[in-house]
């Protein structure tokens, strides 16, 4: 980033600390960026005419007499159709070897949509794996995180996600990923023949971790750009936003924050929801949506971060390794599409709604008889049934291997029903039972 | 007029050296080039004036401008409200530019150039006060008074009011005259402090009359009353937002303000979308002209975040002074809390538990105060019900927002992740939730002579069989379905009649979603009769499938109509099936 020629050069900085630096200088806006002998930094607090300055790259071997310029701006990316196809750090420069995007120059982290210029999200989102088409269906304009511990596939997963969901543009905000999953993912997308409509902000384990902080708004700035000024259908993946706020945290407490629940910032919620709220359907048909990993700490979702994500996203998704089928599933109780209700008998067949409560009624019956199992209980014949039905159900609909259709899955849980259970086990209004149980003669 | 310069930034924390007199909660606008960014004092410390910004402060400077209006916070009050959509701040959402939210744009609440039919219904002559009604215009199905300002202390002699006609909000409606003979003109419109109660009534008894929210584990297991206050709180997933949805939909209220305060966009969206569309059973109108909706989501600026449910419950406190029942729901109060609690942070105030502000209880009580039953001074009566939902960090009830707002609220409304992890809707916990109005006597009464002489016996009889069956059901966990006597698994399947058939219910259902009191009453009822009948089993996996098939049909009356020829046809089933294995009882 080049400084211009009659800016102001400050060379006393009067304290630093691991991520941030200050010195006595006027004339400042907030937010404003800065370089520090080259290194870029962001104002983040000015009392009087001191001002104190976030360093994204970290305040190693900044000596006190660097050379400090002000940018006259906030962070901000050139914005164009040029870059589709682009691979960028967390600044916005190229990391591909390809030159520099030509177009507007828009600052990052702008205003919110205007609440009544949005549209209600209700185009459903299949991905062929029924363990969230039927029972968490995700909508255009939904932001929703996989809550995983870190050995878990959810970077697979993900990427599945992405390439069927059919969108025009696919961006990538890596943050903390580690140089072999982006590797992963650049594969998948070249694979898929999808390099085109992939964009790609990264800031991997090899680079500073305040750096991340600028990842999601960098994401988000060019899906904004696709979605409103291009009406194109936009998904944001973002991974791993647990290490983003473990970034903010580093940077409010070398600021002297007074931490709240687990050492995270006060502002923690706001800070997420900033983001998360970038997800939106518009009238016009563009939309954005958000699907993120937070990891988790052993399945721990009460911590601060997966907390407050889960007051912010419509949803999570969770994943499981199902032992009795030896597959990973999505597990059915605790993941959640909020949204699912504007599609579920809408973009799918009447029947869906009741079909999914039912086989997920069903299958928590099964868990009961488990736990009876292994206190030593005898089972009843129920217990057995319901066993039998939650093994099979797992397999064939839960498991993140499945790829079948919206009607498919439908019919494969009535099938499932009437091999285990009576209808009045069931309990599904008795005019679907009507339509959609398997008659005797097809059995 | 005080002014002042602009000599610290942080985030949305802005210190101003002032050259005069600033009075704590005063607004001030900072002038960023050609955009004004509205402010509020939180703290004085000698000249220095720490405000906290409605907008972002990016690119503010040091030296920047400031004026301060000399005024608290205030709302803009007259007939144009209702279906709304507003920001924190009472800005008109749909009257602004562009996709996006421009800082500084500030909208008109009101349309001042409509015109309102009005009746006069004072006279020259009468002895007026404030909130004393001069005339009324008629606002889309609600008789909207136009009343003395709440800020005129103090005795006035009416000296004219306009005639029967067309008016704008800004004509002259009325002329007063005070004590001393000066004349004072009123308008349609008046402007309020919002973090201050309008107070424009004589008493506010204890509520005494049932508030209908067609919601049956409200309605049938611990009723709510008009005027009186609730709080939801609950891990996320449990449905908050879903149960909010559904009060504002079938409550039994002449308005119902929403304020979404630090919460999804897209829920707000929902209500947009919907309400225009869907009718209030009991008008026939659509539902969103009863509503008046206070959107601050949640990416929208901190500081209007809390300033929201002041709005809102301002708003709530005009109408009221109209003589309606106004049903307040705020979603979530929690991030109402957290929005202090950030700017409590900013000032470097030594924080009270898991960083929040010390005094966030008398916050949190002070504003459940403003809600209640009024008597008007006029003789009518009016009403505010407020339900907050609660976001308890970690799904914690012990945390600071849920702790405080118990002490506040009277009917507590737990939503239990296990019951949702069932799916068990609404997820509202049987045991553990309660509505302290059960216990006020002139509520009983009301029970006793609006809905039945028994209802409230009945109503605790449940209570006892959900913690009885609950009780069987560890029992039979622990020992085994053989281990225990047939009983015990007669007592749980009881219990769970009463939970699937009343507690549960169907909010995407068109039919099951809202249970107007009668049919409540009829299916409470039945169900009542049903288990303190005697049943006889052989072995407990008969009890199992007896009672599934009982739910099962029970479930059917539910998804249908009212006394519809299904509704009778699963009732002649039910009746059937219980023949089977009831015992007779000696007369």
């Amino acid at each position: 980033m080049e400084a211009q020629a009659f800016q102001k050069v400050y060379t006393k900085i009067s304290q630093i600390t691991k991520a941030t630096c200050s010195l006595h200088a006027t004339d400042v806006g907030y937010d404003e960026l800065a370089l520090i002998n080259g290194r870029l930094a962001q104002v983040v607090k000015i009392i009087g005419d001191t001002v104190t300055l976030q360093v994204f790259g970290g305040t190693e071997g900044i000596p006190t007499n660097a050379e400090v310029k002000f940018l006259g701006k906030a962070p901000s990316l050139k914005v164009s159709d040029d870059l589709a196809g682009r691979f960028f750090n967390a600044f916005g420069e190229p990391i591909d070897g390809g030159p520099d995007v030509e177009g507007e120059e828009i600052e990052i982290g702008g205003p919110s949509v205007n609440p009544v210029q949005r549209k209600q999200p209700s185009n459903m989102i299949f991905t062929g794996i029924a363990g969230i088409d039927l029972n968490n269906s995700l909508v255009t304009g939904q932001k929703i995180p996989f809550f995983a511990d870190p050995d878990q596939p959810y970077n697979q997963v993900m990427a599945i996600v992405a390439l069927r969901a059919k969108a025009d543009k696919i961006i990538l905000g890596g943050m903390g990923l580690t140089n072999d999953d982006y590797l992963f993912y650049k594969n998948v997308f070249e694979n898929a023949g999808a390099l085109d409509r992939i964009i790609s902000f990264v800031n991997t384990t090899d680079d500073p971790p305040v750096e991340r902080l600028l990842v999601p708004d960098m994401a988000l700035t060019a899906a904004e750009y696709f979605a409103v000024e291009k009406n194109e259908t936009v998904l944001v993946l973002l991974t791993d936003m647990t290490l983003y706020a473990d970034a903010l945290s580093i940077v409010s407490n070398r600021m002297d924050q007074i931490p709240s629940k687990d050492s995270m910032p006060g502002s923690l919620y706001s800070d997420l929801a900033k983001i998360y709220e970038k997800a939106v359907q518009f009238p016009k048909g563009g939309s954005i949506t958000i699907i993120a990993v937070t990891t988790l700490s052993g399945g721990d979702i009460t911590h601060a971060i997966p907390d407050n994500t889960g007051y912010i996203t419509e949803g999570q998704l969770f994943l499981r390794r199902d032992t009795d089928i030896a597959k990973v599933i999505v597990d059915p109780f605790r993941s959640l599409s909020r949204l699912k209700q504007n599609v579920i008998g809408k973009d799918t067949r009447k029947d869906h709604a009741q079909v999914m409560n039912a086989a997920i009624k069903l299958y928590s019956e099964a868990a009961n008889a488990k736990t009876k199992l292994e206190n030593g209980f005898d089972l009843s014949d129920f217990d057995e049934r319901s066993l039998d039905f939650a093994k099979q159900y797992s397999n064939d609909l839960l498991a993140i291997d499945v790829n079948i259709g919206g009607e498919e899955m439908l019919d494969k849980s009535w099938q499932l029903f009437n091999k285990h259970f009576k209808p009045e086990e069931v309990a599904i209004k008795q005019e679907l039972v009507d339509k959609y149980w398997p008659k005797k003669e097809n059995e | 007029m005080t002014r002042g310069k602009v000599s610290g930034i942080i985030a949305n924390l802005v210190i101003i050296e002032v050259d005069g007199p600033v009075s704590q909660n005063e607004i001030c606008f900072i002038r960023l080039g050609e955009t004004r960014l509205m402010a509020e004092v939180i703290k004085m410390m000698g000249q220095k004036a720490f405000v906290q910004v409605f907008e972002s402060t990016r690119n503010l400077r040091v030296g920047d401008t400031a004026e301060f209006t000399g005024h608290m916070l205030e709302v803009t009050l007259g007939p144009g409200i209702l279906s709304k959509n507003y920001d924190g701040l009472q800005n008109d959402l749909d009257k602004m530019e562009g996709v996006f939210l421009k800082r500084g744009e500030y909208t008109n609440p009101l349309e001042d150039d409509s015109k309102w039919d009005f009746k006069p219904l004072a006279k020259a002559g009468d002895l007026v006060e404030a909130g004393s009604w001069l005339g009324e215009v008629k606002e889309n199905w609600i008789a909207h008074k136009i009343m003395v300002p709440f800020k005129f202390q103090g005795k006035y002699t009416v000296v004219s009011v306009a005639a029967e006609g067309q008016y704008t909000i800004n004509d002259e409606i009325a002329v007063l005259k005070d004590r001393d003979g000066n004349t004072r003109k009123v308008t349609m419109v008046q402007k309020w402090p919002v973090k201050l109660a309008i107070k424009a009534f004589k008493e506010k008894p204890r509520p005494f009359k049932m508030m209908e929210t067609g919601i049956r584990c409200i309605d049938s297991l611990n009723p709510i009353v008009e005027g009186g206050t609730g709080f939801t709180p609950g891990p996320f997933g449990t449905g908050k937002t879903v149960l909010q949805h559904a009060l504002s939909k079938h409550a039994e209220a002449d308005m119902i303000v929403v304020a979404a305060c630090g919460e999804r966009a897209n829920e707000v969206v929902e209500i947009f979308t919907e309400f225009p569309e869907l009718e209030d059973p009991r008008t026939g109108r659509k539902l969103i002209e009863r509503t008046t909706i206070i959107a601050n989501t949640s990416n929208m600026p901190v500081a209007a975040r809390e300033a929201s449910v002041y709005t809102a419950m301002t708003i709530a406190e005009y109408y009221r002074s109209m003589g309606l029942k106004i049903l307040l729901l705020a979603d979530s109060t929690s991030r109402w809390a957290q929005a202090l609690r950030e700017m409590s942070n900013r000032m470097e105030e030594l924080p009270g538990q898991d960083a929040y502000p010390m005094d966030l209880p008398a916050i949190i009580s002070n504003f459940y105060a403003r809600a209640g039953y009024v008597y008007l001074k006029n003789g009518s009566t009016g009403s505010i019900t407020f339900i907050g939902a609660v976001s308890p960090a970690g799904g914690n009830l012990k945390e600071p927002v849920t702790e405080s707002t118990k002490k506040a609220a009277r009917c507590f409304y737990a939503l239990s992740q296990q019951r949702a992890d069932s799916k068990r809707y609404p997820a509202v916990d049987p045991i553990d939730s309660y509505s302290k109005y059960l216990e006020y006597d002139e509520f009983i009464e009301y029970l006793k002579n609006n809905i039945s002489e028994n209802w409230l016996d009945q109503l605790l009889y449940f209570k006892n069989l959900l913690i009885r069956g609950k009780e069987a059901h560890e029992q039979i966990n622990i020992l085994g379905d053989d281990g225990v006597p047939i009983d015990y698994h007669i007592r749980y399947w009881k219990s769970e009649v009463f939970d699937y058939v009343i507690l549960q219910q169907d909010a995407f259902d068109p039919v099951d979603s809202s249970t107007p009191i009668k049919r409540q009453k009829y299916m409470v009822e039945m169900i009542y009769d049903l288990v303190r009948d005697e049943y006889s089993f052989e072995t407990f996996e008969e009890v199992n499938e007896y009672f599934r098939k009982v739910i099962n049909v029970l479930k059917q009356m539910n998804y249908s109509a009212f006394e519809s020829e299904d509704f009778k046809k699963f009732e002649k089933q039910l009746k059937q099936i219980l023949e089977e294995r009831r015992v007779e009882q000696p007369a």
